[in-house]
């Protein structure tokens, strides 16, 4: 089946303007714009039941419809800060296809009544942003962006804006902070953006994936969209997946959701094509290191918002780390906890210290100097961050140390002395 | 002076913004390609064209992790040595990257060309082993590749010097 969000792989050069308008580009824009009232397009998007691709899940269109139709300044911010372990997707789409993004992201400024849209980089992507950039330009010269859009009196700039390194900032309301010049550090919610975001008005944050579900919804309706996903109402349309680690054929797979499996997705020769070397599965990071860790027995469930319930852990963002039999558990688990140490922002205490603790006892038990109860202490530390942050970040870095020692214990077993 | 060199692209920068303080970032990486570093000097200029606090721009320096603090060489290697990277050989690779250059973890060469750090996950996972040099990716690498990198990037600080 041809590609609904990685079109560039099926179309070659569809970041050129001509190529993309040659291909249906921007015809979703037109459509939204001539013949839907703002309201229409949010009443579309939410009966699409079009979820959040960032990791969240939730629905763009109720996230839309909580702005204040009141006139005023609005934004529309699309989250281009990819940086969760094992997620490269928003990367591939910035490079390859970034007309779908812009569209998605005008459509979305259309039905808030925007000003602007604000798309957020991470800073390291600012050498492999530079089609996007150029997107942008085209998309002003052939009047797709700015004042007076194609003619229909609706105005909307369209700004590019860079992170400078801090995993914090794909939180939405840290990124507000960062758009305004400040530390990225996450807001105290409520006020929700939708009421008071960048600049103190009603903002609508959107990841990069999210947005370029939009324009193919917007040209071919709602019903082609829930009807992509045959058994699986709650989890419709498309889904790129971030396969990494050990696979033969690491990388970017769309899929369906619920067409798929996490053991096809591994192993089918189109996918993954199995772990190199013919080894076994140990586990799999369904979620990047956000996520808690699952084992072989989670194979058959489907790729979807809700596969993974049944074993505790969660689709995210689908960025899929595959490890093998040789792995310790104890080092991945402390490769995890040294990145969210890293990346806490500092704000509130449970996971600026919660973090670090977690760091020094994962440290000291991979040296060789951890007993039974530092394994007790790694559990009764991540108990008592969970539930108690200021943002995810701080429930996200709990995830792998509870999963790997609830999955592995004799991993942890082989690395402590009894006292 | 920065603020007389950079007025242009200060300008387009602030345009885009109904807040100065929201061109912090943009005009610090522009002080950064100036100065090097955010050194004292660099922060004050920043400082000075957004009406902020030196101790504000200071603040954002040490925060941010692609604003450095120090000196660094004229190409940064910044190595993924997280999680993904590191099941496809990462660990391996930095030690390598850094014995080959002679220098220890977050150093730069005596010749001042080159500074190996290692960083968090830079969305390239299924390209690993991985780095930037300046932001720029090189992916899928292994000792060869990285030996060619290095000399294709002597050769070029040579032809500019």
């Amino acid at each position: 089946m041809a590609h609904i969000l990685l079109r560039h792989r099926d179309i070659p050069d569809i970041h050129q303007l001509d190529v993309y308008l040659a291909n249906g580009g921007y015809e979703g824009l037109k459509k939204a714009l001539t013949e839907y009232q703002p309201d229409q397009v949010i009443d579309l998007v939410k009966k699409a039941n079009i979820k959040g691709r960032g990791g969240a899940g939730f629905p763009a269109g109720v996230k839309w419809g909580f702005i204040p139709k009141a006139p005023g300044p609005k934004y529309v911010v699309v989250n281009g800060d990819e940086s969760e372990e094992g997620t490269f997707k928003d990367r591939e789409l910035m490079e390859y296809n970034p007309h779908q993004i812009i569209e998605g992201a005008l459509i979305a400024a259309y039905a808030i009544q925007a000003q602007a849209v604000y798309i957020y980089f991470r800073g390291e992507f600012m050498v492999a942003s530079a089609p996007f950039e150029q997107a942008v330009r085209d998309a002003y010269g052939a009047n797709l962006a700015g004042r007076n859009i194609l003619g229909t009196g609706f105005n909307c700039e369209f700004y590019v804006h860079y992170g400078a390194g801090a995993y914090i900032c794909g939180e939405e309301s840290a990124l507000l902070e960062s758009l305004e010049g400040k530390l990225g550090q996450p807001r105290l919610r409520p006020p929700f953006p939708a009421q008071k975001g960048l600049y103190q008005a009603p903002t609508v944050v959107n990841n990069v994936e999210t947005l370029c579900n939009v324009p193919p919804v917007v040209v071919y309706g709602a019903d082609w969209y829930l009807g992509l996903s045959k058994d699986t109402p709650d989890s419709p349309g498309p889904k790129i997946c971030c396969l990494s680690g050990h696979v033969n054929r690491p990388g970017n797979y769309e899929i369906i959701m619920g067409e798929t499996t996490y053991g096809q997705l591994i192993n089918a020769p189109e996918y993954g094509g199995g772990i190199p070397g013919g080894k076994a599965l140990k586990a799999i990071l369904p979620s990047g290191g956000s996520g808690p860790v699952v084992t072989a027995a989670a194979l058959d469930a489907p790729v979807t918002f809700s596969g993974l319930t049944p074993f505790n852990s969660i689709m995210g963002s689908a960025s899929i780390i595959v490890l093998d039999e040789t792995v310790d558990m104890v080092w991945a688990a402390m490769k995890i906890t040294h990145f969210f140490a890293h990346e806490s922002c500092g704000k509130c205490t449970p996971c600026r210290e919660g973090t670090y603790w977690l760091k020094q006892i994962f440290h000291r038990i991979w040296e060789g100097h951890g007993t039974e109860a530092d394994v007790k202490l790694l559990e009764a530390v991540a108990n008592q961050m969970t539930g108690k942050c200021l943002c995810a970040l701080g429930e996200f870095a709990t995830s792998p140390v509870l999963s790997t020692i609830k999955h592995f214990p004799e991993d942890y077993r082989k690395r402590v002395r009894k006292t | 002076m920065f603020a007389d060199k950079y007025a242009e692209q200060i300008q387009t920068i602030l345009a885009r913004y109904p807040d100065k303080r929201s061109a912090a970032l943009p005009v610090m990486y522009l002080a950064q390609k100036e100065f090097g570093y955010m050194s004292e000097e660099a922060i004050a200029e920043v400082a000075a064209v957004l009406d902020l606090e030196a101790t504000y721009i200071r603040s954002l320096a040490g925060f941010y992790s692609l604003f450095y603090e120090e000196p660094v060489g004229k190409y940064v290697l910044e190595i993924c040595d997280d999680l993904p990277c590191a099941l496809r050989g990462a660990e391996q690779f930095v030690e390598m990257a850094c014995r080959k250059l002679n220098v220890p973890m977050g150093g730069t060469t005596a010749d001042g060309l080159f500074t190996v750090k290692t960083v968090m996950c830079l969305a390239a996972c299924d390209k690993a082993p991985m780095l930037q040099v300046n932001l720029k990716y090189e992916e899928n690498l292994d000792e060869a590749k990285f030996e060619e990198l290095i000399a294709r990037l002597r050769q070029e600080a040579m032809g500019e010097a």
